[in-house]
């Protein structure tokens, strides 16, 4: 018997701390913590508001026979024939985990005529490719994709399974994590091992980045994580590398119960913000169409995408595949470029993963500057006039 | 069409505050809210219905107070609800957090859609919308921004992918997630609030749900949290100073620095 507290789910509400007869729990960074004079009483349990206190038995060992499970995959997302960048990251994030397990990383590749691509992951880091050549495998099905991959596992039996949390990763990879009954963290932004027991450790933002949380998967095998595009890093191509293409060409075709009728990609600017390498962003403090152009111009001049916040997107200036924050996208790129954004959690909860942050307000309190590397405090349309000016002297 | 919406009651994150002394997160008196992404789908749920005809479920899985998000649905167009609550299911993470909806889910009679928000704002994993797929034996479609057409066996939508969108036609039984673009949720009616008020809302356990011990809860839980922590402050925070002009001139040798240019 054992008693736990769950800090994920405990509020910091002290109820337990006052209703324990025996003083055994004491606050400890905002969560409740058992010390060694609880007694396993009980009356805690029963007094938590928020149902994060279990007695329980002491986990038994797993069934399953986990060291029946062997390698390292990286699913190796394609849209229209071309890899995404953040399965290059994660073969370099997944090179360092296996060679640590010493074992086999494999990438897993879908679709037709992907000869080229499947060179280009044992280039980045790959030992292996599995190669599932089906034309339905070439446009994203979410139900297809599943039952692939789902196949795949089950037959090579991998110890640990990661994936992009992009549009598609985030779609399909729970169903087959459901499907095998295995535990599957989501848009981990930091990967470690426990070498001894060869468990991943998956450390992912919650509550909209304010606190971290670190989540294991000891019993159930693969270990399974989506991993936020442009925190990993990808290692330099490395031609002289050799790996073994494996072709999936199963007896009967996959099927799937959607049908994609077209793709629009939105006309004018680039928007794919979640893997963009450089974002200006702008927030309520651009006044309007104006201050927009202003960002458009800086982003073309540095070669980046135009980001906003929600208060700017509702205001109609930008649409919303351009809102940053946890009602719109998450983004981790080199450099973020904060426009008149004062910095609600809300927004920071989905770019303050950026490498680097500039940001210019005229309030020295917003809570922007907080998260920046390099404060400006003044008036955008007075200091990104003349940074366009500079940058583009530069330019030519 | 019966179409069944889950939804979940979170802390409001606007009301979360950050301690400036020690940076962490205050917790303490935060307001329970229904989660905003589920309330694009309610509203979107009711639209269909007032369209073509129909019932909406709202089903919750939660604490005992969990039945204040229920009310609220309610009061926002939705027939029926179910509050899924039982200690036995304290502590479970998406997987078993599936199976349990999936189970209250597989109740209702005929179900032609299911819709969910994204993801909730606590957790922010967007997992248990297609993980109910997976449950219920039927097709998914994530991200939806646009319900172009609907019929008593296909719906056609407008799915949101990183540089755009994509129309897809998915054949019922569906469960699908949407985004915030796709409606302006309605705000609760003087009638609906009445009907709210008035409704008993009793909780079903995991005996009537007929759930294995070992697929809820903590113990159906294949993923456990074994560290919480508050990230180290990130900015540098280094203060660029000076009239605009030199501090322009100062952005731009960072830039360089940065081999931006």
């Amino acid at each position: 018997m054992g008693i736990i507290i769950k800090v994920d789910i405990c509020t910091g509400c002290e109820t337990c701390v006052s209703e324990c007869p025996f003083g055994a729990i004491e606050m400890k960074d905002d969560a409740a913590r058992v010390t060694e004079k609880c007694t396993l009483c009980g009356t805690c349990v029963d007094a938590c508001p928020a149902y994060a206190i279990e007695i329980v038995d002491e986990p038994k060992a797993a069934p399953a026979d986990l060291t029946a499970y062997k390698g390292v995959w990286v699913f190796a997302e394609q849209r229209g024939n071309k890899i995404v960048p953040v399965a290059y990251e994660l073969l370099g994030e997944a090179r360092r985990l296996s060679d640590a397990l010493r074992t086999e990383l494999s990438a897993v590749l879908f679709g037709t005529g992907m000869d080229e691509n499947a060179k280009r992951l044992i280039e980045a880091g790959a030992d292996k490719v599995y190669l599932y050549e089906d034309r339905l495998l070439d446009e994203f099905h979410e139900d297809a994709y599943a039952d692939a991959l789902s196949a795949l596992i089950t037959e090579h039996k991998p110890e640990i399974v990661l994936a992009g949390a992009t549009s598609v990763g985030r779609a399909f990879v729970p169903i087959v994590a459901t499907r095998i009954r295995t535990g599957l963290t989501a848009d981990c932004t930091m990967l470690g091992m426990d070498l001894e027991k060869r468990m991943l450790l998956q450390t992912r933002p919650a509550f909209g980045g304010n606190i971290m949380a670190t989540i294991v998967c000891p019993g159930h095998r693969p270990q399974m994580a989506t991993v936020r595009p442009g925190v990993m890093k990808r290692l330099p191509p490395d031609p002289s590398r050799r790996g073994e293409i494996i072709r999936i060409k199963p007896a009967a075709p996959l099927s799937s119960k959607t049908r994609l009728i077209e793709t629009i990609e939105e006309a004018g600017h680039r928007i794919n913000i979640s893997e963009a390498e450089l974002i200006v962003s702008g927030g309520r403090g651009m006044g309007g169409d104006k201050g927009i152009a202003l960002l458009h111009e800086l982003a073309d001049a540095l070669g980046g995408v135009v980001g906003a916040t929600r208060a700017a997107v509702d205001s109609g200036w930008l649409p919303y595949p351009h809102q940053i924050g946890q009602t719109g996208r998450t983004v981790s790129p080199k450099l973020y470029i904060a426009c008149g954004i004062s910095g609600a959690i809300q927004h920071l909860a989905g770019m303050q993963s950026s490498d680097i942050i500039i940001a210019i307000n005229k309030d020295p309190d917003a809570p922007i500057f907080n998260v920046a590397d390099y404060g400006i405090v003044g008036d955008v349309f007075t200091v990104l006039p003349q940074i366009i000016k500079k940058v583009k002297e530069l330019r030519g | 069409m019966n179409i069944a919406v889950c939804v979940k009651q979170v802390p409001d994150a606007s009301e979360v505050k950050i301690d400036p002394e020690t940076g962490t997160m205050k917790r303490e008196g935060v307001p329970a809210i229904l989660n905003p992404f589920d309330a694009y789908a309610v509203e979107e749920a009711v639209r269909i219905k007032e369209k073509v005809g129909g019932r909406v479920t709202a089903l919750t899985m939660g604490p005992p107070q969990a039945a204040e998000v229920l009310r609220h649905v309610v009061a926002m167009g939705v027939d029926d609800v179910m509050l899924i609550s039982d200690r036995a299911f304290a502590g479970a993470d998406t997987w078993a957090t599936t199976y349990t909806l999936g189970l209250g889910l597989k109740k209702l009679p005929s179900l032609d859609l299911v819709i969910c928000g994204k993801q909730a704002i606590d957790g922010d994993t967007a997992q248990v919308g297609p993980g109910l797929a997976e449950n219920l034996g039927m097709p998914f479609v994530a991200y939806v921004r646009k319900v172009v057409e609907i019929s008593d066996t296909v719906v056609k939508v407008e799915r949101l992918i990183e540089d755009g969108y994509e129309v897809v036609e998915v054949s019922l039984p569906a469960v699908m997630t949407v985004v915030k673009e796709i409606n302006t949720p309605r705000m609760p009616s003087l009638k609906g609030k009445m009907k709210a008020k008035g409704l008993e809302i009793l909780p079903v356990g995991a005996a009537a749900l007929g759930a294995l011990p070992e697929n809820i809860g903590l113990a159906g839980s294949p993923t456990k949290v074994v560290k919480v922590f508050t990230p180290p402050p990130k900015g540098k925070r280094e203060v660029i100073d000076g009239s605009p002009e030199e501090q322009a001139a100062k952005v731009v040798l960072k830039l360089r620095e940065l081999k931006v240019i």
